[in-house]
């Protein structure tokens, strides 16, 4: 299992937690990770503004991962979104794909359609399997109870992903959440967005859709919330504090990647899955399973 | 809201969006609303409204679409687009809006800084030397600072 590793813009400015975590999750699971220096945004900042423009970026990275004969294996829902899209639209529409191709012979490149982004999660589930991800564990987590957010992107639009889960009813990151010993909470408004693509334009509308959110999860008692997408981490975790300061509101609640919660099951130390840089404090989560 | 007069219909606009395979079936819409019952921003902000938007559409309210601020409040989730009854594809077609309305000037800041740095930095964010180090130091690969390819492939865009 080899994949050509894509951070995108936002993870290796202010995601490392993130980065940290998939990398000893991979590579304790047989997942090959393959840095690519020449990996540039993936286009999804351009979308609002400038479509085509998206798409050209898109297609460039497909480009660079199809040259070394890799997969792709994203860690941000918003990258693996739009590179998925961009090779969609490029595979079901010839003119599109000539126009694209014609762009792209300019920098000495060419879109032939071999190279597939995944989302991290979604190669757990299919490549490593649930199977497989069990055998790791080896740390209880005593029913740590996780409220889980799909967030949008890593479902959505439905017609790029080919089946991959339910939009409607989704599944797959609580699957996995129960494979390592964690208890999966439900609460209302599971399906919602985190506001986070709001900021641009409104903060104040933003950090309200993020609050409702926060609030239907504190209700339920949960732990701490799982996610898989630096935007929806930003909004709840990095957010948090000034949510509450406007609101009123306490949460004081721990927001954690996912593969991070995989591995504290996996036995992973706090510094290796980057727990020391998360916004809320995940230390009392963390001292409730220490052996 | 204030009221708009169907004299300011604009027929090439909503047909120009209709020609489009991916986006042009907008006409599908019999208005039930599950669009706006289920959209988050809604919750928090009345005046957003997807279905509102819709019908301004098919009715060819080119002006209030592109110079006003609705569109720019959707916040890309899809809950509309997934729910729709009728497969109306509600937020590519927000977002195709939202291009329109770029080529108008009617842009917000945050939006447009960041198709200036894209166009700069080929990426949203420099890696520079402080930020390497702290890679390093917690074990991760150094990133190069800026992203060549993709600067030069937006070169020449608007």
């Amino acid at each position: 299992m080899e994949y050509g590793l894509f951070l995108g813009c936002t993870i290796p400015a202010r995601s490392r937690n993130y980065e940290l975590a998939a990398r000893a999750v991979a590579s304790s699971l047989g997942v090959k990770l393959i840095d690519i220096e020449e990996f540039s945004c993936c286009g999804f900042p351009l979308e609002a503004s400038d479509e085509q423009g998206a798409v050209l970026l898109g297609a460039m990275n497909l480009c660079v991962a199809e040259e070394r004969g890799l997969d792709i294996c994203v860690l941000c829902s918003a990258c693996a979104s739009m590179l998925t899209k961009t090779a969609y639209h490029l595979d079901h529409d010839r003119k599109l794909r000539d126009q694209v191709n014609r762009e792209l012979l300019k920098i000495g490149k060419e879109y032939k359609g071999k190279a597939q982004a995944k989302h991290f999660a979604r190669i757990l589930l299919e490549d490593v399997g649930l199977a497989g991800i069990k055998n790791q564990v080896k740390r209880d987590l005593k029913g740590l109870k996780v409220a889980t957010h799909y967030g949008c992107h890593y479902l959505k639009p439905s017609y790029i992903y080919e089946g991959f889960d339910d939009p409607q009813d989704p599944r797959t990151l609580e699957v996995i959440l129960e494979a390592v010993g964690a208890t999966n909470v439900q609460y209302r408004r599971k399906k919602d967005c985190c506001g986070g693509p709001v900021l641009l334009s409104d903060e104040k509308v933003a950090l309200s859709v993020a609050e409702e959110k926060l609030k239907q999860v504190r209700d339920v008692g949960a732990d701490c919330m799982n996610l898989v997408c630096p935007f929806c981490s930003l909004m709840f975790d990095a957010n948090q504090k000034g949510i509450e300061g406007n609101s009123g509101n306490e949460f004081n609640l721990p927001v954690l990647y996912l593969p991070q919660i995989m591995g504290l099951a996996f036995g992973f130390s706090r510094k290796e899955l980057g727990l020391n840089l998360n916004s809320v404090s995940t230390k009392e989560l963390e001292s409730a399973f220490e052996e | 809201m204030k009221r708009f007069s169907l004299q300011d219909s604009d027929h090439a606009f909503v047909h120009e969006i209709e020609l489009s395979d991916f986006i042009g079936g907008f006409r599908d819409c019999y208005t039930c609303g599950t669009c706006t019952a289920g959209c988050p921003v809604h919750r928090v902000n009345k005046e957003y409204d997807p279905l509102k938007i819709m019908r301004m559409l098919v009715l060819g309210f080119r002006e209030e679409l592109l110079k006003g601020d609705m569109i720019w409040l959707c916040s890309d989730c899809y809950t509309c687009q997934e729910n729709c009854p009728m497969e109306v594809r509600i937020t590519d077609i927000i977002n195709h809006l939202k291009n329109l309305a770029t080529r108008e000037k009617n842009v917000p800041l945050g939006v447009s800084t960041q198709k200036r740095l894209l166009k700069e930095q080929g990426k949203i964010y420099i890696i520079d030397e402080f930020d390497n180090k702290k890679r390093a130091k917690a074990g991760l690969p150094a990133l190069p600072e800026l992203a060549e390819a993709a600067k030069a492939l937006l070169q020449e865009r608007e």
